[in-house]
């Protein structure tokens, strides 16, 4: 008997159900598969964040002195593509969403196990074409690609960057495709649509985004490698063809995808703060609608990308009204999480931080959106910081916010240990600092006229740029003091219960970390979703 | 093969043989919409330079043989009739029968590429291949031409590649079937594969009359 010579034997996780190198490469296992991609990601944040600092390096002085123009155009294009496709995209989904939205509906695995190891072997062979690209001397046409310049006249690696993103594409899609399957049917007995935790809600909302939107950038970037590598004419008007095709299409996928890259993040965030205020959230109904109705309006939106594109000005009328509609289910959502936030219990912990980061940050990001979104001040805005200012508001401020709050939420139920509740506090406090002080002055920066993508600018406008440039180190100190002590806490942090926080949701209602199918026992769901305490609930009543 | 269960291949993490199948059929339908979603990028390409150089494309369609185009279109139709009868077969546990018929799809199938092909190589001859000599002999606005063209190698190829995939895969479904793999209780990749097969075929009868049949002038 092996129990006999080991008395203390320790309880068997998904962890350490299986030993070796092998056990993870090959895995099917829902929660493994996060935990490789969660390591991927964070490889590639750091990535795009080392060019991230590159770019602040650069302007932290008027002249371009640091790196000449190509090079630059080199970083901001490789940041872009890190970032959005290899960082932002699968971050949530691909980690939190993996692991946790089939222990949230009572399953033991997601539908397609063998698929979903597929989609992260497709998302590193993407990353490698990433990293050759890197290597082999960078691509210098922008994240966007935008013909005829990168099909006929960049230097950089473009048909490899595209053919990066190309495969990429693949392991969003099927990611996608996994999750709707699995809530239409893997879903616990009991466990209704309406009883769904709003997480789950947001990642069905997303997953709906990423099957519909990312074929069209595969086909759409499938066509770019075939213009600039054969010369097979379908953009480059020297083709005959119309450069305003490509940005429809690429814009068809890239507008919704900010959706792909924030309602997880949403999802994230509305779970933090019922947890932490021990309150049912406000409108549950509104919220989960909510989510549905951005992905269908995120649809409508991507001509707002080309007001000044020679698009018709009708058109770009009703892009402008239909842009300022995806106003209203995200106000929805802010207005729904400060309901929740009134009159309940607030605890701030480390991941309520980054909630309440998360509400301030998206409603500026949100706002300044409507600024982009109106045609006669879009003229004025145009490709200038005001644009990066806003959507980086959106897309760190909201989405990365929402990552961090998440991590720091679900970190005791992944691994079974705390970290350190004064240095998480203080790394909050440090990044949306550092977040507001990088970014904020942008605003400023880009409505006096700064335009995106010079390596160089007027003297005149050195202080604010020094200020963002000081902002963005003390964000990076910020998420370096996390990496350490998440790190330090595998090891040295205090043993977790199964339900630190008092939430209400199936995935703390098993052991941190969990077993490797999730439940000793498939769990019947009998009550709503998000019931605290018998007090809690006439309280409500 | 005791139980139920085991006879319809019940993984570890579905609760029975109809949840599994359902979570495949879903699957499937799903990865259809974003295959519908891919050729969709191209068809609005179409669309909108159709619509932008009619006259372009008029006479560059002209160029397609229609006879080639009409006997292909019922190569590919015909091969989703076997399709069709193999999942039939598979389903009431005929497996000689689900063997002929897989294989009858892959002898189409392969057909109707080796008539694509000679079409391609045709055009090579004829320098109707977008690029550097690129020529189209009576086409108006041959600038305009060319992306006719471009169009009709990307769709074409495409959905090709999509052929060429699946016929690897009905190689695979043929061994499988040979090892007697496939019951009336689980064939479920037979059943999957013959939706991805329908929806080759369906891409090709929009793509036949975009290509061949719109404006078509008889000589």
């Amino acid at each position: 008997m092996i129990t006999a010579t080991h008395p203390v034997e320790t309880k068997k996780n998904y962890l350490n159900a299986e030993e070796g190198l092998k056990s993870w490469l090959l895995t099917s296992d829902h929660k493994r598969i996060a935990i490789l991609y969660l390591i991927s990601v964070t490889f590639f944040f750091a990535l795009g964040g080392m060019y991230a600092a590159l770019i602040r390096l650069e302007l932290a002085t008027p002249a371009g002195d640091l790196v000449e123009s190509n090079v630059y155009n080199k970083f901001f294009t490789m940041h872009g593509v890190i970032m959005v496709f290899f960082f932002l995209i699968p971050s949530i989904p691909a980690v939190l969403g993996n692991f946790f939205l089939p222990m949230m509906i009572g399953a033991k695995d997601l539908a397609f196990p063998k698929i979903n190891l597929l989609s992260w072997y497709i998302y590193m062979v993407g990353g490698v074409f990433t990293l050759y690209v890197l290597l082999s001397g960078g691509v210098d046409t922008g994240w966007t690609f935008y013909t005829p310049f990168s099909t006929s006249y960049s230097n950089g690696y473009v048909i490899a960057a595209g053919l990066g993103i190309f495969i990429n594409g693949f392991s969003a899609i099927l990611t996608g495709l996994n999750f709707i399957v699995t809530v239409h049917r893997m879903r616990a007995p009991g466990m209704t649509w309406f009883r769904m935790p709003l997480f789950v809600w947001a990642h069905y909302a997303t997953s709906m985004i990423q099957i519909l939107g990312t074929p069209v950038i595969a086909v759409t970037l499938f066509l770019l490698v075939l213009e600039r590598g054969l010369h097979i004419g379908f953009f480059d008007p020297a083709y005959g063809g119309d450069p305003v095709l490509y940005q429809h299409l690429f814009w068809f996928y890239s507008h919704p995808a900010v959706y792909i890259m924030i309602l997880p993040s949403m999802g994230v965030v509305t779970e933090i703060i019922t947890t932490f205020c021990s309150k049912k959230p406000f409108g549950y109904t509104f919220i989960a609608f909510s989510s549905v109705a951005i992905a269908v309006f995120g649809f409508l939106v991507w001509g707002h990308h080309l007001f000044v594109s020679s698009q018709s000005i009708y058109a770009g009328l009703v892009f402008s009204v239909l842009s300022y509609i995806v106003a209203i289910p995200s106000a929805i959502k802010v207005f729904n999480w400060t309901a929740t936030m009134y009159k309940g219990s607030v605890r701030l912990e480390t991941p309520m931080l980054y909630a309440i980061g998360f509400i301030g940050l998206f409603t500026v990001g949100g706002l300044t959106g409507l600024f982009l979104a109106s045609l006669g001040m879009n003229v004025h805005l145009t490709d200038t910081y005001f644009v990066i200012a806003h959507f980086h508001y959106v897309m760190v401020g909201g989405a990365i916010m929402g990552f961090m709050g998440g991590i720091h939420y679900w970190w005791p139920k992944m691994f079974g240990r705390m970290y350190s509740q004064v240095w998480s506090k203080v790394a909050a406090i440090i990044i949306f600092t550092g977040f507001n002080l990088t970014f904020f002055p942008q605003f400023i920066l880009g409505y006096m006229g700064m335009p995106r993508r010079y390596h160089a600018y007027p003297a005149e406008w050195q202080v604010l740029n020094v200020l963002s440039s000081a902002g963005a180190s003390i964000l990076g100190l910020g998420y370096l003091i996390a990496i350490i002590y998440l790190l330090y806490s595998l090891k040295f942090g205090a043993i977790a219960p199964p339900n630190p926080w008092g939430a209400t949701t199936l995935e703390w209602m098993t052991d941190s970390p969990p077993i490797a199918e999730n439940f000793e026992v498939t769990p019947v769901i009998t009550q709503e979703v998000y019931t605290y305490s018998a007090e809690e609930v006439l309280h409500v009543v | 093969m005791s139980s139920p269960a085991a006879a319809a291949n019940v993984r570890h993490h579905f609760e029975n043989a109809e949840q599994q199948k359902d979570a495949s059929t879903i699957g499937m339908w799903i990865f259809l919409v974003t295959e519908l979603m891919f050729f969709g990028g191209l068809f609005m390409a179409y669309f909108v330079y159709r619509q932008a150089y009619p006259d372009a494309f008029a006479s560059a369609s002209n160029k397609t043989d229609l006879l080639i185009g009409a006997f292909n279109t019922t190569v590919l139709i015909c091969s989703s009739l076997t399709m069709a009868l193999a999942v039939n077969a598979a389903a009431v546990g005929k497996k000689a029968l689900l063997i002929m018929f897989l294989v009858a799809t892959l002898l189409l199938g392969s057909a109707f590429l080796g008539v694509k092909t000679y079409e391609y190589h045709d055009k090579w001859v004829h320098h109707e291949i977008p690029g550097q000599h690129f020529e189209c002999e009576g086409c108006k606005d041959s600038g305009h031409a060319s992306l006719f063209f471009s169009l009709y190698f990307a769709m074409t190829g495409l959905h090709a590649s999509h052929m060429i995939i699946g016929a690897g895969y009905l190689i695979f479904l043929i061994i499988q079937a040979k090892k007697g793999k496939f019951t009336p209780a689980w064939h479920t990749p037979v059943e999957m594969f013959g939706l991805y097969w329908h929806f080759i075929d369906i891409v090709w009868i929009f793509l036949f009359p975009l290509l061949y049949l719109i404006d078509r002038v008889h000589k």
